[in-house]
């Protein structure tokens, strides 16, 4: 114990300064983009909402935004088997010998959040629906590459019947997916891989269509010079960057005034204080953007908190924020990432199994939830965490299964 | 440390001025840090000196500072508790779904969480004193269990809702207070269990207390019953974090994600407040001084625009810069 002390002490005659050195030269260095951002952002109309993202890629941007005016084929009633401009590929090699003992396998890129869960328990009750389907393996991966890559290994090599990949990450994941792909009918939906050799791709338009449906209400719903927060949960993640970034060519070319982009890492505690000290930094929020509704109404409390009108907002149509939205008379939108593409991955994998023809990409309706469409979605006998854009309102056991009442 | 000799655990032998010069100089570092960055977030944001500016800023840091001063019994006892943050989460989360939106259910609901959070503290002390586990492996141990735990009863999700009576705990306070505006339920909370855990580190309680963390044998010779003082002070720890969740989860709703890291934050505070790691000296005060702190400063980090992603690293600087200036300190000392 002594001698610790003793060393602790030693290295602390060489820490002791350098540590109170390094202290300053922090704040100092926390002063300076203070100093470039207050320029920046209250200076001139137009705010700075940083660099373009690695991740932006015009042409998807463009794609998608056409893609939102687009009518998509078949029955708007199961907008989970609605698809935009498909282009349908034969399956017929991939057809089961058996018409039904079907071995349905899934790799999970994690159940670590309300949208996920819904749709995971969407996909499950799909699942019960096909009376083929004799065996539905499921692995969870709980986030990890590294888990998933040996997960789709493992089940590849196992004797499922076609196998349904929701990936962690698109980059990383690919070689496993292509890998897979020699072996077994692959689905893939939600996030992508960069490899066409699944017989399909499941998703919604996509992430640019998401950030620009927020971005657009804020720039009809606040007047010009508002002051725009914009709340994002973490950097890195392609399906996030990309909702963001096409915000951010909205904005760029607005005249709002986006006075901070900040992330939350999806925690409430957090997004509240961040919009607090925003809310007492800047005067006043004339209007939020977010790139996903999970901490929505934790931002819209810090409004109520500081005693100001909530502004113009966009969340997600997450039962809450909804719930909130209608019973508080608010000005909002909820853009939204269809939940129900849970259900068409494994409508998918029954078509592919019955050798029936599917779309290469299967392009789901991405509808953004508007003052004149609230009613239809929001459901107070429903879970705050539950997502109105589940596809599962015709289920057997909804809506207790959903945790509804 | 005239405390530590073994006869002076029901009487001081210092006299009362000198004690009080003691705890003045022990303690003056972290409230001259606090006051300058209070100054610098005043500056930044003139609004932060109007009191609800500043019942805010209180507000926001009460559930830190709690933590931090349960987390100094622990710590002046001569262990660690890691186990703050997940006991934390487990809280807010088993509140939502078993309280699930009903305002009867609340208040037994409040007690079931305090009970909690005191059987892992009992879990956390016993396992640490009879078992000889070390308390950075207990509750390295308890914090994976229990975030386990939640991962598997959630799946990753949490389901249920808090009831306004449960969030007001955490998100309101007593309407038109005189030149307050509101005086917020938390800082009432904090200031009550600021004022209990002074009081019970003054009482013979909190000289044991001090003498197990500072001198385990000599404090065992002199008949103190080493481990049931260190199992109350986890017990005090757990029930510290069942407070702090209960206020989190008021402050900002239901989510998994509330806890994490909170046991390094609180542990980072109670450094930052001079306390040694290792037991045996700092007072309860300046542990929830460095709490205060450390909010302050996140507040102007945030209020300077630097990304959130940097409190870590300001958090790992200021834990060994603080641990280095008191080791420096105390050689000085000696």
């Amino acid at each position: 114990m002594k001698r610790n002390l003793a060393l602790a002490a030693m290295i602390s005659c060489a820490l002791f300064a350098g540590a109170c050195g390094s202290d300053d030269s922090d704040d100092q260095s926390a002063q300076e983009p203070a100093a470039t951002a207050t320029e920046d952002g209250g200076g001139e109309p137009q705010g700075d909402t940083g660099p373009v993202s690695e991740f932006f890629v015009q042409e998807d941007y463009d794609t998608q935004l056409a893609q939102r005016d687009i009518e998509p084929e078949g029955d708007p009633a199961t907008p989970w088997l609605q698809m935009i401009e498909p282009e349908m590929a034969d399956t017929s090699e991939y057809k089961a010998k058996n018409a039904s003992g079907w071995n349905l396998c899934f790799s999970n890129a994690a159940v670590d959040n309300p949208w996920r869960q819904v749709g995971w328990n969407t996909m499950q009750h799909e699942v019960k629906l096909h009376k083929e389907i004799a065996n539905f393996k499921a692995v969870d991966a709980e986030a990890s590459d590294d888990k998933q890559i040996s997960d789709i290994e493992e089940l590849a090599n196992g004797n499922c019947d076609a196998l349904i990949v929701s990936p962690n990450t698109t980059k990383t994941l690919t070689p496993a997916v292509e890998a897979a792909c020699e072996k077994v009918p692959v689905i893939v939906f939600d996030r992508g891989v960069d490899t066409d050799c699944p017989v399909t791709f499941v998703h919604p338009i996509g992430g640019y269509a998401f950030g620009v449906d927020g971005a657009e209400f804020l720039k009809e719903n606040v007047d010009s010079g508002g002051k725009i927060l914009a709340l994002r949960i973490l950097p890195g993640v392609d399906v996030l960057e990309t909702r963001w970034s096409g915000a951010k060519v909205q904005f760029d070319d607005s005249d709002l005034n986006v006075v901070g982009v900040e992330f939350t890492d999806g925690d409430a505690a957090k997004t509240k204080s961040i919009v607090s000290d925003y809310l007492q930094r800047e005067g006043q929020i004339d209007g939020v953007w977010m790139d996903a509704g999970a901490t929505a109404v934790a931002a819209m409390e810090a409004f109520e908190d500081n005693g100001v009108d909530i502004p113009p907002f966009v969340g997600e149509d997450q039962n809450d924020f909804l719930t909130k939205w209608q019973e508080d008379g608010l000005n909002a939108i909820a853009p939204t990432y269809s939940n129900y593409q849970w259900r068409t991955a494994v409508l998918a994998a029954v078509k592919i199994l019955k050798g029936e023809e599917v779309p290469k990409e299967w392009v789901l309706p991405q509808p953004a939830i508007t003052q004149d469409t609230l009613a239809d979605y929001v459901d107070p006998n429903m879970p705050p965490l539950h997502y109105a854009l589940c596809g599962c309102e015709d289920m057997p056991g909804y809506p207790q299964d959903w945790g509804g009442k | 440390m005239s405390a530590t000799t073994p006869d002076a655990f029901e009487t001081p032998v210092t006299s009362r001025s000198e004690r009080v010069r003691k705890a003045l100089v022990g303690t003056a570092p972290i409230f001259i840090v606090l006051f300058i960055l209070l100054a610098l977030i005043a500056i930044e944001n003139p609004n932060f000196l109007e009191p609800p500016g500043f019942l805010a800023f209180l507000k926001r840091a009460a559930p830190l500072a709690i933590l931090a001063a349960g987390q100094y019994f622990v710590i002046v006892s001569g262990e660690f508790d890691l186990s703050v943050g997940s006991i934390v989460t487990v809280v807010v989360v088993v509140a939502a779904r078993l309280i699930d939106d009903d305002p009867s259910k609340t208040w037994p609901i409040i007690a079931l969480l305090l009970a909690i959070g005191a059987t892992v503290g009992v879990t956390n002390g016993l396992i640490t004193t009879r078992l000889k586990v070390p308390s950075f492996i207990t509750t390295l141990g308890m914090l994976l269990i229990l975030s386990g735990a939640v991962f598997w009863w959630t799946g990753g999700a949490p389901r249920g809702a808090l009831p306004d009576n449960f969030r007001e705990i955490g998100r309101l306070g007593i309407q038109d207070f005189p030149v307050l505006e509101q005086l917020p339920w938390s800082v009432v909370i904090l200031l009550v269990i600021g004022i209990g855990a002074i009081l019970l580190m003054r009482a013979s309680f909190g000289r044991r207390l001090m003498a197990v963390g500072d001198n385990e044998s000599a404090a065992r010779l002199s008949g103190v019953k080493v481990e049931n003082m260190r199992t109350i002070a986890f017990v005090l720890s757990g029930l510290s974090a069942a407070v702090a969740g209960i206020l989190l989860g008021g402050f900002a709703g239901v989510s998994a994600q509330v806890g994490q890291g909170l046991e390094f934050q609180a542990i980072t505070a109670v450094v930052l407040g001079g306390v040694v790691l290792g037991g045996g000296r700092g007072t309860v005060l300046a542990a929830m001084a460095g709490a205060l702190t450390l909010e302050a400063l996140f507040t102007l980090l945030n209020l300077y625009g630097v990304s959130g992603a940097l409190e870590d690293t300001v958090q790992g600087i200021i834990i060994i810069a603080a641990v280095a200036f008191a080791s420096y300190r105390l050689r000085g000392a000696r």
